[in-house]
């Protein structure tokens, strides 16, 4: 794999994990459990799905084959999608939404600070325009996550079993692969140890405020979202997403 | 996600019917940039109206060489829907003082900052009915406490935050404890 390949395949891997991450907060519009939760989960998921379109524009870009920012989003079947297993999660109860979009913000937020001091020009831009959105997420999802925790009997019944559910999908945000690793040689993306400590270090920072305990570092993990090996939710979620352009591919008015 | 910033794409078909809303009388040879900042003073925000697209910090450039005009703009967030109506506002804008062909460039560097709302902006938003963004960008903290917002009807600091997110995604969502009205606060970013 050469620099542009590895490139292209890190560009995937952050729009697909803000394209579906952003199409599974968009399942909630019209039956949010209030509505300041439902703009803020709209608003969240517009910054992601507008982040994803930056990154596949300059993917396509790269892999030049005449697909734009709307193919390589909606013609694109489950094996070839990139995203973290974490993002293609279902919603369920308010505590695993909130808990799913806490582990991802905290990855999300690291990976993006190391990219906006990127050698590429281009990924350095497109970085500092969503870390500025995604401060904002986080800072709300571990608000979130801390009040839902340290909450009533319930919520921190309901938060604690969210922490236990998501975290066997939490290892492949911080654990590198050949990818990882040639956009860390080549100046671009993160050191990988590096963001496995500030990961590691801040979530633990959270959960400890909110009275929850996290899984142990070794436990067992879900792999193979940044290599196309996805759960069962991934294709329900395209089916929904992609329909409109697999039944009319190429309308120019909908 | 429909192409923008991309006039090149477009048909001889576009151009014409483009064209044919130039009016006939339009002399554009004869402006100035600065003719053509004043122009762009008279797009507003279609989410606030109150405020202009120059005001607002979005247009970044106006490359004028008596022929050829590009417009450099640079969108507010990643995913903010009025993107593209602001640039077809702005080129509509342009065709209507004579610019056959006006081209608009967006541009994400340097990421757009609250900072580059003018004062008369700002005053223009609190006047609106949105408190404009309070202090410097530079100056967040990720964690930290948020900053003392005043109510935009009354003046009062007695406020408090209902949400993060308000009806776009530039905007938070607060009361005032004193005149009890709600209100839009401006994000800082």
């Amino acid at each position: 794999m050469n620099q542009k390949e590895a490139l292209t395949e890190y560009l995937l891997r952050l729009a697909d994990s803000d394209m579906i991450l952003g199409q599974r907060l968009c399942e909630l519009c019209g039956k949010a459990p209030a509505l300041e939760e439902e703009m803020a989960l709209m608003n969240v998921a517009l910054d992601l799905v507008g982040q994803a379109r930056n990154w596949y524009e300059y993917a396509s870009d790269l892999i030049d084959d005449g697909r734009d920012a709307d193919k390589l989003a909606y013609r694109r079947d489950a094996h070839d999608y990139r995203n973290l297993l974490l993002t293609e999660q279902p919603n369920e109860d308010y505590a695993v939404t909130m808990g799913r979009q806490f582990f991802f913000d905290v990855w999300h937020y690291f990976t993006l600070k190391s990219l906006v001091n990127a050698s590429d020009e281009r990924v350095a831009g497109i970085a500092a325009k969503a870390l500025k959105e995604v401060t904002y997420h986080l800072r709300r999802s571990s608000e979130w996550v801390k009040r839902l925790g340290d909450g009533t009997e319930e919520s921190h019944r309901r938060m604690q079993d969210a922490v236990d559910i998501l975290w066997r999908f939490t290892g492949e945000l911080i654990t590198p692969d050949e990818t990882d690793q040639l956009m860390a040689q080549a100046g671009i993306g993160p050191d990988p140890e590096q963001l496995k400590e500030d990961w590691r270090g801040l979530v633990k920072e959270v959960l400890q405020e909110a009275t929850l305990t996290p899984q142990p570092d070794d436990a067992w993990m879900y792999m193979g979202g940044k290599h196309g090996e996805h759960t069962e939710h991934l294709g329900f979620i395209l089916a929904e997403m992609q329909f409109l352009q697999r039944a009319y591919p190429d309308a120019t008015t909908w | 996600m429909p192409q923008h910033g991309d006039s090149d794409n477009r048909s001889a078909v576009d151009i014409l019917i483009a064209s044919d809303r130039v009016p006939a009388n339009a002399r554009p040879d004869l402006l100035t940039e600065d003719d053509i900042w004043a122009l762009l003073e008279e797009v507003k925000d279609p989410e606030v109206p109150a405020v202009s697209v120059v005001e607002l910090g979005i247009v970044r450039a106006v490359h004028w060489d008596g022929k050829e005009l590009s417009i450099d703009v640079t969108p507010t967030y990643s995913g903010c829907p009025a993107t593209e109506l602001i640039e077809e506002l702005i080129a509509e804008a342009l065709r209507a003082a004579g610019f056959r062909d006006p081209k608009i460039n967006q541009v994400l560097t340097p990421a757009w900052t609250t900072d580059w709302i003018t004062d008369e902006g700002k005053e223009k938003l609190r006047a609106f009915g949105i408190a404009p963004p309070e202090g410097s960008s530079s100056k967040m903290s990720l964690l930290g406490e948020p900053e003392v917002i005043a109510c935009p009807h009354c003046g009062s600091k007695d406020t408090e935050r209902v949400s993060e997110f308000g009806s776009t995604a530039c905007k938070a969502l607060y009361r005032c404890k004193e005149c009890l009205e709600p209100f839009d606060y401006f994000k800082c970013i």
